[in-house]
Formats: structure tokens, C-alpha cells, sequence
């Protein structure tokens, strides 16, 4: 649907690294026993990736699950497939206690990528983003400076950064000021 | 005179002459100086003036130590006050001017504090300006700011950029001289992960100025060979100008990173503060000398022995002509041969000790150099700078054996390691006595999470004295460290140096011994507090006998340099005056950082837009371009009003209500918290969580809640809309959602662990407009797409549908007591759907309103709102909310609480009306005066304004408010006294002034 | 600046990621408690040099509520377990008394 835009949909900076802010992505809370193979069966039937374990993303393109607590994953699929993705999983789950919300509209997405892209993550976050201790495939769930977010790797170059909608302009104001040409660090 | 050597100074390049002025005057340095040598080879000894005497004072050391030459760097709002010249490098075109004098450096009238130095002892301020306290604010504090204080504050806004970075290492090596690049090697020979900073610019340390050799090179060549070795490897990383600011619990250090200031660059970060959470630290941060106690030792002219040789080894700058050099130990011997190498005089050097055989000694002897033992400075000749020494016994009390004439004095009181870092977390200290100087304690050393030391020195910071046992030493404190990280791949041998073998060094703390009160008042200790040694003496006869009371009297140490050169003489004197030893008198505490960093490095990116989050709703752009006058709710930023043209705040508020109650108004209700509940027992969970019942709801209708914590205070308030059997959605306020969110999950998770629920934060899943006013319906109707007659949904009714195209639910709420729905559609679509609404309300006359008009019309409904009517203290009771506490349940929180017996009082403060009688507005928070006074003598007091507003609906002041007994007293006339003295009188009314059958919101 | 290890995400967490949520296993007294219990339940708080044991929420991370046992002046953390435990695991508790032999808190110890 054209009226349907993302917080600062199309926001690019280039510096050191490339921020860009992301059109919309859907993506659906699942909460429940992550243990119970029935909602494995249910976020993987419309993830298409394998269950993640602890601490862990396994996304492909648009689609993916992330591991977000004992008792919640997020699951990733295009926005325009959220309504249909709600409908099987709740279809899978029925009977089972859980909750499945779509969360699509409530978060921002933004991409963050270049040689030097973890130098911007790490102007910004506690978390230890350091190639040894961060790579594609591992998920966290952290702050950026004064804002909860969560951020995983796409490749070795690309961060995927998401956040609550309302902070999205702090957000990517904080990625641009943290990859300002000429500020890179050189520490990784 | 200062001057400039004509060669020399290996950190120089002298193909590259610098401009920069001092005072306005114009001088010239060469690239590698630092402000500090610059100033020396252009002859400026005098730097600065003293606090409080503002006497002359010359530069005294050549690192961060320094305590005279604090400088104002920069201009407009680049100016910096309190910039040590001693560790600011030079850079075309750079402007400094001296602090703390008036009208020039030169001539201070500041000086007759000097004259009257006799008047100013230790403690003066407190003794003096106590009483009577008029005088304090109008005589004493104008007249101390006009002449004490180091320097101005910057007035502007500072133009440059900041910057934070967080990094994670096995080791961090604190200190880039010979100590850490050892430990450092080691460390990484380990494979650990390994961090090495140093605070200047260069790495070595002190090694290449003292001409040690290391595995058989010269100190210099064996500083670059590890520092390319160490840069080729992997797994270390290096930083210069980047110093140990401070250690913290759990291996967390904060580092200070310098990026510009040597080399300004417009728009690139000029500090980043770097956040490290290490393993292991080593503190390799060497050791400051000690300046001797005698009188006139803060004359210009007067220097640290090791500055002395700095100066010359570093920056080819010689100190004056004629150096006599003062020591209690050999190393200073090392000065008066590097002067006498570069062709310098050195007319004698007076040695407080009885003799010595060392090495050094034996070399100046060879050299030719006059050496008197056992002798001391009496007094240094001069005014304004250095013209001479009146040497004396030093066992003696200070009469005159010989006036020996020099333009510079390099004394050298022993060394004292650095043990700031290791001390910032907890690590304790061991005297030594041989060495008359504090140095860590490895055996209570800073521990970390696991209870085991997490902080090893190295090195001179260390004890560690010669080349050879500083290095054994760092090796070893580099591979401990590696090896309590889980790393001992191989063993690299350590790094070799010939041992020395010194004389044994004296402690001297008072030059002559016997020195008389005329004398020790002139001998200083803190020279940037002028603080004397007769200062502290007074404080320990005074009966200020702990160390940190004597530094809070004297303001010993309190100083910008926080007492790094003065510390350990002032404890020396302390310890003498009251008969202890030294360790027994112990130390301040010493806290970081170990020097000042810059308050935007503190603060990093968080500055400007992006000071702190703002969070948008979906329609924030177009409030802002329609005139929205903000108001923070949290970090939201709501609409106040919409300010049109022409038109006063105060104005487009009524005009807001006006329009509302009379046509059409939309409110961005989006920031209103949405918490989504589910689970078999959902209905149970919320039962507990609010004061209402809350599992007898039927899906599809909606509930006013609220929620109180255990003590039984109302904390928020909000519909619940039931969604289905085993869902609802809480709607908390604006401010609350994260909080309310966080409160049901702790009781969740930390109490009904076993109850079957989850929840999710919905909030800003969601835009959500409340359509509000008398034309509400037809507007949304004329939209299409769903039916919204009271039969098909209700007052207190919530529904999905579409409205306009849009998919939405719709919950029939109103907190305006008009006809009102509140809108929810994905938030993605939320402006869209906004500019549908205005489009369609067009005919209608729809205006947005924003919060103030949604204040004035819940408080002309008597609604209460969670902060005004509310502060942490009030129950649901207190504002006649009774009919939402459930009777019936056995249990919810706040219910235990709510039966104490002050719950339950009578004479509680409850909700009311009020309404001033002639029609004016209440002020906020005015209190209704009672008969009688309280235990304090202040007047006694029936009540408060919570809420109080102008309603342009009723053409009246309106309030609301807190009456001891409230409801009992109708018609009761109370008094609020405004400031100023004049009271506003005001009847007790019933708190619904609009509306009170609410036929309005009804249909 | 503590580093907690969150038991239910695995995270090392940095102590701004967390929020502090005062003192641990405390037992609701509800309503029909005396004046006494609820009293005690409400305000009083232990506050030791030494052994305690309190709430964390790993706010900025998974949410998740936990435990942890450390000591208020070195700041050694014993360890750090579930929410939904009415006492310390005994292995904590054994870890404490190697460390900090005659400990006690509260009843435990």
C-alpha cells in the first residue's frame, strides 16, 4: 500500500559507513515455550530459516528468526506478508499458551554497513561487537546510547540495527554523528 | 633567562617553525614542542599568578604534574580555561593567555594578598566570613571572586564534537614508557587481546631523556623497534594521546583520547572517551618527582630536576644559564650532567645528604661539578624570577654559609610512583620507607568480579627504581596479566638493562631542618593553593589530625593538579607536626581522573538534537509544520496547542476547546501506552494488577482502570479493552508505558511466575487519533467503511472495521465528556490516516487540539490526571474513586496497604471542586491556609490545588483540589494565600463543572 | 560499573544495560497479614557490608528479571540465578561461605 511508509523511509548517510533507514519490514513477536516443537514449526514454517538457538538471528533476505528471550522470538518476514504469517502461526499454536503480535509498525529498521561499520555499533553500545565476539548469526539485544535496540549481522560488513519507531530519527542521528568521515577509530 | 639551545631536542623538528602567541605577544616554536617548552625558548618564565597570594609562578614541571602554567587556550567559545601548558602541544597559530591575574601577568594588584599572606593562613574563609551572613553575600564572596579562581568559564556554546567508544581487551596497559611497552610485548606475546595507551604524544617515557640502554641499545632505538614489533602484531593495539583517566569496579576504565587538539580540525571529533571493560589492567604510569621544601621554591625559575632535563634532552631549551641543582638523591645528578653536556653552568649541587658514592655522583664529580653535601637551600634570592641561592646546613636552621648566583634551581625531592589508577578502585598502598614514597600494595590489590585483583602495576609506578628492575618487573606484571586472562602460548625472555647501584636517597621534607617560622612560611607544598608548610603545621595545631580533614582546611592537594606534586610532602610535614609516622597519617583518597577531561568528552555524542531521545509519533511532521507550541511527556513531544498566526498560546488553547466541544477536534492520542495481555489466566493477572475487576469484562467492551503499587498510591490509570477470552489491551498514560509495561512483567516474573501470561508492548504498534466533538460521527461516517451508531457500538464499546479505507479499531472512550472514538491504525499509516481525518473534518470545522485543550476539558469533567491529582501519595479513595475498587476480590495490589490505618483516616485530604468566587484562576499548587501553626512555626494548611485552569466553556476559573475532608464540606469557603502576601478565596464544589450527567459523551 | 551475567540470555550484561530492583526474596504479605508482616514486607530492608542479595532486570536485553548475590564493598558477584527461586541455589550459597566464612543474610547462611 503506498500510504504505507516506515519511519524515515529512504534517510541515507554515507560516512564511514552507510546508514540507511529500511522501508517497512514485518516483523511479528512470538512469545511461548520456544521449546515446544509445535512453535518451532510454526515460526519456522513462515521464517523458512532453521530455529535459532540462545543469542542467535538466522535471517535470510527479508525473512528470519531471532532469538530474543527464554520465552520470545522475533520472527522477520516482508511486510506484506504479516497478516497472512499471524494467521498460520496462530493457526499452529491454537490450543498452546502464547501470544503473537505484530510489532512491524512499532519498531524502526536501519542498515548499517562498510569495512568499518562495527566501529559506529561500537561508539554506541556496552555490547562487545569486537569480529571475535560478534559475527553473523548472533543476535543481541542492547542499548544505543540513551535507547534500547538490537542489532544483527547481515554479512561481515552489514549491521541491521532496529529500534522503537519513535526513536528512529535519534537513532539514526546517533549512526550519522558516530560514522562522521574522519572519525574512524582504526581499533578492529 | 630561558632560552632556546641551538641544537638539540630530539622530539623537535626544526624545519618546521610554529607561530603562536602568548598574552597577544607573538612567539615561535618548532613542531614537537609542547606549549610549555615554547614558552621557555621564548624567555617567558613567568607564567601565571598563584591563588590566592597571586605571586609570580613559573613553569615547575614537563608533564601533566604541572601546577603553575594552567593557561586560557582558544578564543569565543573555543576558549578553555585551566589548560596545563606543559602537556599542550604546540600548533600553528595557537593563542594562550595567562589566568588569575588583574590587570596583567606582570603587574597584579592581586599581589598585596601576598603582603598580607600573614592575614590568609590556613582555614581563613572559615574562620572569618562565618558571620554574619549579609556580609558573606554582599562583601566577602564578590570581593574572593574578583581575586581568587583559575580562570573564566566558557560562555558560549562549545562549536566541537565528541565522541565515546567501547572497547573489550584482555589486557589493558595504562602507561607508554619502557614499563608498559614490556608489558605490553609480554602480554601480547601471551596472545592475549592487549590495549596500550599513553597520554602523550610519544612512547618511551622517561627512558631516552635518563640515557638508559636496553638489550644493548640505546633506550630511544629499542622504544621504536618494540613499538613497530608491538604495532605489526595482531592482537595488540596502541594509542597515543590517550591517557587512564580513571579505573572502575569490574575492569571498567574510562580513557581519554585527545584527537585534535594538537592538529584543530574543524567538524572531526576533538576528544573521544573511550569505555574499556578489561580482564586485566596494568598500570605502567611511572612516577612523579618530588619538589623540595624550601623557602622561595615557587619562585620562577625554580623546577622540577627531571623538567630541568626534559627541557633540555627533549626541546634543546635550557633553563637559565646557571642551574644549581638541590637533591636528596642521585638521580637528580642526572641533570646537572645533562646541562653541563650541552655547555651549560651548573654552579653547584647541593646535596642534603652526607655523602654518596652512586654512579651519577662520581660522574659529576669527573665532570667537574661542585658538590656540597649535607648542605641545603636557605632562602632562593629573587623577586620576580631566580637570581640566586643563600646555601646552609641542612641540619642547621638556615643561616647563610654562601650566596652562590644562578638564574635556575632544579631540585629533585625523590620520586613517587603514580598510583592513582591502581588506587581509584580500592588497590592499598605500602610505604617505603627506602624510597620515602608510597607504592602499591600487591597483595590488596583492586578486585574484580570474581574477588581476584584485576590490576597490576608495573614498573617505577610500581617501586620498581632502576632500568633493569623496571623492566624485569613489567614483563613479569605483562605476563601475569595475560596469564590470568587464560593466555600462555610462549615465553618471550625479558627485556635486559645493567643495574645501577645508587646511593641510598634521604628524606628531606623541610630544607634546613631546623627551619624557622619565617622560613617555613615561605616554603610551599600546594603552589597552585599556596599552601605552605607553615600552613599545614597551623591545621595539625589546630587539631586537624585525619589527613582529609587537613586537606579540606588547607585546600592542600584540592587543586587542578589534585595535589600530585604536593601530596606526599604535605603528608610528610602533617606527619612531623603530629608526631606520627607516615603511613600511620595515610593518604587522601584518590579519585578520578587523574587529570581533568573535557566536560564534552563526558558527554559525548549526547549534545545538540540528539542530547537526549525524542520520540516522534507517526504524525510529529505535520504538527510541527502546522504550529505545534510542544510540551514534553516524557521523551514524547506532544502538541500543547497549534498556535495559528496572530494568535497567543493562551488563545489557540480556548479556541481548541471552543472548537471541540462545539464542532470537531482530533488529538494525536498515539503516545498513549498499549499493552497487550494474554494468556488462560490473563483475566486473573489483571484483577490483580488494577483496583478494578477486571476478568468480568466481555470482550468488546471497554473498562476505566487504575492501578496502584503495594504501598497502595495510585500510579496509573487507563481502558482496558478486552479483546477476547484470553486477551486484553491496557492502555496506560503517555508517561507510563515503558514503566507500567515493566511493572506487570516484574510481577510476572518475580511473583505470579506460574500464572499463564504474556505480554507485549504495543505502544507504538499503533497511531492513535481521538476523534472528539458533536460533529464526531458524521465526519467518520462520511469516511465510510464501518458502522458507528450507538447501536452498533456503544459508549464504552470497541470494534475493528474500516474507517476511510483505513483497517482500524475503534474504542468509544471519552475523556473530553463529548462524543468521542479513539482510533487505532498501524502506525506506518498513521499520517496518512491523520490527513484522511482532515480532510473528511473539513466541512465539519475540525480542528487537531492539543494537551492543554485536553487538560481544560477533562478537569471541566472532573477526570483526574496521573501527576496532577496524583504524586506518589494519594490512593484511588483520596480522589472518590472508590466505585473502581473492586470489593470483591480477595486480592489485588495496593489492597493490604490501602486498609493501614492512615489509609482509612477521616481526616484525609480528598478530591473536590473548587471555584474561586470572583471567577479568577487558582494559582497551581496553592495551598488553603487553616487556623493555627505547625511544630515549625509555619502557618497551618487544609489543602491544595492539584489542577486549575481558565474553561473558556464556562467562562471561569475552575480547579481542582485536595480538601482535608473535602466532600463533607460543600460549600465551604477556604482561603489561598498567593505570594505576595493576598489571599484567593475559593468555594468547595463538586469537581464535575461540566456536563454532569454526561448526556453529551452518551450518544 | 557492575558486569552481571543474565542467567536467561547468557549475555555479560554492563550495569546500563540493567536496572536495579532492590532487595531479593522478599515475601509478599497480602491482605488479612498483620500490621507487623506488611510492614516488614513494605519497608524494611536489609543493607550489609558485605554478602547481599538482590534483584536485577536485564532492561535493555531480554527483559528478564534475576537474582544476584555479590558483596556491597569489593563488588564480587557470587553468581547470579532465577528469578523464580524463593532462596539462594545452595552452590551460591556454598561459593559464599568458601569466600566469606560465617556469612549471614536474613535467614540464610
Amino acid at each position: 500500500m503506498s500510504d504505507v511508509v516506515a519511519a524515515l523511509q529512504g534517510a541515507v548517510y554515507d560516512g564511514f559507513a552507510k546508514v540507511e533507514a529500511a522501508g517497512p519490514r514485518g516483523m511479528i513477536t512470538v512469545k511461548g515455550d520456544l521449546a515446544a516443537s509445535v512453535l518451532k514449526n510454526a515460526t519456522t514454517g513462515v521464517a523458512g530459516v532453521d530455529f535459532p538457538g540462545q543469542g542467535e538471528a538466522n535471517c535470510v533476505g527479508e525473512k528470519g528468526i531471532c532469538w530474543m528471550a527464554p520465552d520470545e522470538v522475533l520472527v522477520l518476514v516482508p511486510y506484506a506478508e504479516v497478516p497472512d504469517a499471524v494467521g498460520r502461526m496462530e493457526k499452529v499454536l491454537a490450543g498452546t499458551h502464547h501470544l503473537i503480535a505484530n510489532v512491524s509498525d512499532a519498531r524502526a529498521l536501519f542498515f548499517v554497513s562498510g569495512l568499518d561499520a562495527r566501529e559506529v555499533i561500537a561508539k554506541l553500545t556496552p555490547a562487545d561487537v569486537s569480529p571475535s565476539a560478534f559475527r553473523p548469526g548472533q543476535f543481541r539485544r542492547t542499548r544505543l546510547a540513551q535507547v534500547p535496540a538490537a542489532f544483527w549481522m547481515r554479512d561481515a560488513e552489514t549491521f541491521e540495527v532496529i529500534c522503537f519507531r519513535s526513536v528512529a530519527r535519534y537513532v539514526f542521528d546517533l549512526l550519522k554523528t558516530a560514522a562522521l568521515p574522519g572519525s574512524e577509530v582504526g581499533y578492529f | 633567562m630561558s632560552t632556546r639551545l641551538a641544537s638539540g631536542g630530539r622530539l623537535l623538528d626544526r624545519a618546521k617553525a610554529l607561530e603562536f602567541s602568548f598574552n597577544g605577544k607573538r612567539m615561535t616554536g618548532f613542531q614537537g614542542d609542547t606549549l610549555a617548552s615554547a614558552l621557555l625558548a621564548n624567555g617567558q618564565t613567568l607564567v601565571g599568578r598563584s591563588f590566592k597570594y597571586h605571586r609570580p609562578r613559573g613553569i615547575v614541571a614537563s608533564g601533566a604534574e604541572e601546577p603553575n602554567a594552567l593557561v586560557n587556550l582558544g578564543q569565543g567559545p573555543r576558549h578553555e580555561p585551566n589548560q596545563r601548558a606543559t602537556t599542550t602541544e604546540l600548533f600553528e597559530g595557537l593563542k594562550a593567555t595567562s589566568q588569575n591575574h588583574w590587570p596583567s601577568l606582570e603587574f597584579d594588584v592581586g599581589v598585596i594578598n601576598n603582603y598580607a599572606s600573614k592575614f590568609l593562613p590556613a582555614g581563613f574563609y572559615y574562620k572569618t566570613f562565618m558571620a554574619p551572613r549579609l556580609a558573606w553575600k554582599h562583601v566577602f564572596e564578590p570581593f574572593i571572586r574578583q581575586s581568587a579562581g583559575l580562570g573564566r568559564a566558557p560562555k558560549d556554546r562549545d562549536p566541537d564534537t565528541y565522541e565515546h567508544f567501547y572497547a573489550h581487551v584482555d589486557v589493558l596497559v595504562i602507561g607508554g614508557g619502557i614499563a608498559g611497552l614490556a608489558a605490553a610485548r609480554q602480554a601480547g606475546a601471551a596472545g592475549a587481546q592487549v590495549l596500550l595507551i599513553e597520554q602523550t604524544a610519544h612512547w618511551g617515557g622517561r627512558a631516552p631523556v635518563d640515557g638508559a640502554e636496553i638489550d644493548g641499545m640505546p633506550s630511544e632505538a629499542w622504544v621504536r623497534d618494540t613499538v613497530e614489533a608491538l604495532e605489526a602484531a595482531e592482537n595488540i593495539r596502541l594509542r597515543t594521546r590517550c591517557m587512564g583517566a580513571g579505573v572502575y569496579d569490574h575492569g571498567y576504565v574510562l580513557a581519554y583520547e585527545r584527537l585534535t587538539d594538537h592538529d584543530p580540525h574543524e567538524g572531526l571529533p576533538r576528544h573521544r572517551l573511550w569505555k574499556i571493560r578489561a580482564k586485566q589492567v596494568v598500570t605502567a604510569t611511572g612516577a612523579i618527582e618530588r619538589p623540595l621544601s624550601f623557602a622561595g621554591n615557587d619562585l620562577p625559575g625554580v623546577m622540577l630536576a627531571s623538567a630541568v632535563r626534559d627541557y633540555a634532552v627533549n626541546y634543546g631549551v635550557s633553563p637559565g644559564d646557571r642551574t644549581v641543582v638541590v637533591t636528596n638523591n642521585d638521580d637528580a645528578y642526572r641533570t646537572a650532567l645533562v646541562l653541563k653536556q650541552t655547555g651549560l653552568e651548573v654552579p653547584a649541587i647541593i646535596d642534603a645528604r652526607f655523602g654518596s658514592d652512586g654512579e651519577l655522583v662520581q660522574a659529576a664529580k669527573a665532570a667537574g661539578i661542585r658538590i656540597e653535601f649535607g648542605r641545603a637551600v636557605a632562602k632562593v634570592k629573587g623577586r620576580a624570577r631566580v637570581e640566586g641561592v643563600a646555601m646552609t646546613t641542612q641540619a642547621g636552621e638556615g643561616a647563610v654559609l654562601e650566596e652562590i648566583a644562578c638564574d635556575a634551581v632544579a631540585m629533585s625531592g625523590g620520586w613517587s610512583p603514580v598510583v592513582h589508577l591502581w588506587s581509584h578502585c580500592g588497590g592499598k598502598l605500602v610505604w617505603d620507607a627506602d624510597q620515602a614514597h608510597f607504592r602499591p600494595d600487591p597483595e590488596v590489590a583492586p578486585v574484580g568480579a570474581d574477588g581476584q585483583g584485576f590490576v597490576r602495576a608495573a614498573g617505577i609506578a610500581s617501586g620498581a627504581m632502576g632500568t633493569a628492575e623496571v623492566l624485569a618487573d613489567a614483563d613479569a606484571a605483562g605476563r601475569a596479566a595475560a596469564e590470568a586472562t587464560g593466555h600462555k602460548k610462549r615465553r618471550k625472555a625479558a627485556p635486559k638493562a645493567e643495574p645501577e647501584s645508587p646511593a641510598p636517597m634521604a628524606p628531606v621534607w623541610v630544607m634546613p631542618q631546623g627551619a624557622g617560622e619565617a622560613l617555613r612560611s615561605k616554603m610551599w607544598l600546594d603552589f597552585q593553593n599556596d599552601v605552605k608548610v607553615s600552613d599545614v603545621e597551623l591545621a595539625a595545631r589546630e587539631g586537624f589530625e585525619s589527613v582529609e580533614h587537613t586537606k579540606r582546611y588547607t585546600t592542600l592537594g584540592m587543586a587542578t593538579d589534585q595535589g600530585k606534586l604536593s601530596n606526599i610532602n604535605g603528608l610528610a610535614v602533617l606527619s612531623q607536626s603530629l608526631n606520627q609516622d607516615i603511613p600511620q597519617v595515610g593518604t587522601t583518597t584518590f579519585r578520578p581522573p587523574y587529570t581533568p577531561i573535557s566536560m564534552g568528552a563526558i558527554a559525548g555524542e549526547a549534545r545538540g538534537d540528539i542530547f537526549q531521545p525524542l520520540r516522534r509519533t507517526p504524525m510529529h511532521d505535520w504538527h510541527e509544520e502546522n504550529g505545534a507550541h510542544w510540551e514534553p511527556v516524557g521523551h514524547w513531544r506532544r502538541p500543547y496547542c497549534y498556535q495559528r498566526p496572530g494568535e497567543s498560546v493562551e488563545e489557540a488553547v480556548h479556541r481548541e476547546v471552543k472548537n471541540t466541544r462545539q464542532a470537531l477536534g482530533f488529538l494525536d492520542a498515539s503516545t498513549l501506552g498499549k499493552i497487550l495481555v494474554k494468556g488462560p489466566d490473563a483475566g486473573k493477572f489483571l484483577d490483580m494488577m488494577y483496583t478494578n475487576m477486571m476478568s468480568t469484562l466481555k470482550p468488546g467492551r471497554c473498562r476505566y482502570g487504575l492501578m496502584c503499587t503495594e504501598n497502595g498510591f495510585l500510579t496509573d490509570d487507563g481502558v482496558v479493552a478486552r479483546i477476547d477470552d484470553e486477551t486484553f489491551l491496557c492502555h496506560t498514560t503517555s508517561g507510563g508505558a515503558d514503566r507500567i509495561h515493566g511493572h506487570m512483567e516484574e510481577w510476572m516474573q518475580t511473583e505470579l511466575w506460574d500464572w499463564k501470561v504474556y505480554t507485549a508492548n504495543l505502544t507504538e504498534q499503533y497511531a492513535q487519533v481521538a476523534v472528539v466533538g458533536p460533529k464526531a460521527r458524521e465526519a467518520l461516517d462520511l469516511m465510510g467503511g464501518m458502522d458507528l451508531s450507538a447501536e452498533a457500538l456503544p459508549f464504552m464499546g470497541w470494534a475493528v472495521g474500516e474507517i476511510g479505507g483505513f483497517k482500524v479499531r475503534v474504542y468509544r472512550i471519552s475523556f473530553s465528556g463529548e462524543l468521542s472514538y479513539e482510533i487505532a491504525v498501524d502506525a506506518h499509516r498513521g499520517r496518512a490516516f491523520w490527513d484522511a481525518l482532515l480532510e473528511a473534518g473539513a466541512e465539519f470545522g475540525a480542528m487537531p487540539y492539543g494537551t492543554e485543550a485536553l487538560h481544560i476539558m477533562r478537569a471541566e469533567k472532573g477526570f483526574i490526571m496521573i501527576g496532577d491529582e496524583t504524586d506518589g501519595t494519594v490512593i484511588p479513595q483520596d480522589l472518590g474513586l472508590d466505585w473502581a475498587i473492586s470489593k470483591k476480590k480477595d486480592d489485588f495490589l495496593g489492597k493490604r496497604a490501602q486498609a493501614r490505618s492512615h489509609m482509612v483516616d477521616p481526616d484525609r485530604w480528598r478530591l473536590v471542586g473548587l471555584e474561586t468566587l470572583d471567577g479568577s484562576v487558582l494559582p497551581d499548587g496553592a495551598y488553603a491556609s487553616a487556623e493555627g501553626k505547625n511544630a515549625n512555626g509555619q502557618r497551618n494548611v487544609q489543602g491544595r490545588v492539584t489542577s486549575t485552569y481558565f474553561s473558556p466553556t464556562l467562562s471561569k476559573g475552575i480547579a481542582m483540589g485536595l480538601v482535608k475532608r473535602g466532600p463533607d464540606r460543600m460549600g465551604e469557603v477556604l482561603e489561598f494565600p498567593k505570594i505576595g502576601g493576598e489571599a484567593v478565596k475559593a468555594k468547595i464544589v463538586s469537581p464535575v463543572f461540566y456536563d454532569p450527567e454526561g448526556e453529551k459523551q452518551n450518544v | 560499573m557492575l558486569i552481571l551475567h543474565c542467567p536467561y540470555c547468557g549475555v555479560d550484561a554492563d550495569e546500563t544495560e540493567l536496572a536495579p530492583g532492590g532487595e531479593a526474596h522478599l515475601k509478599r504479605f497480602g491482605p488479612d497479614s498483620s500490621d507487623e508482616d506488611f510492614e516488614g514486607y513494605l519497608f524494611h530492608r536489609e543493607n550489609p557490608k558485605g554478602v547481599h542479595f538482590e534483584r536485577w532486570r536485564h532492561a535493555n536485553g531480554c527483559g528478564k528479571w534475576f537474582h544476584a548475590a555479590r558483596c556491597t564493598t569489593t563488588m564480587e558477584v557470587f553468581g547470579t540465578y532465577s528469578a523464580q527461586l524463593t532462596e539462594p541455589p545452595k552452590e551460591i550459597c556454598d561459593k559464599i561461605s568458601g569466600k566469606r566464612p560465617g556469612w549471614s543474610w536474613r535467614i540464610f547462611g
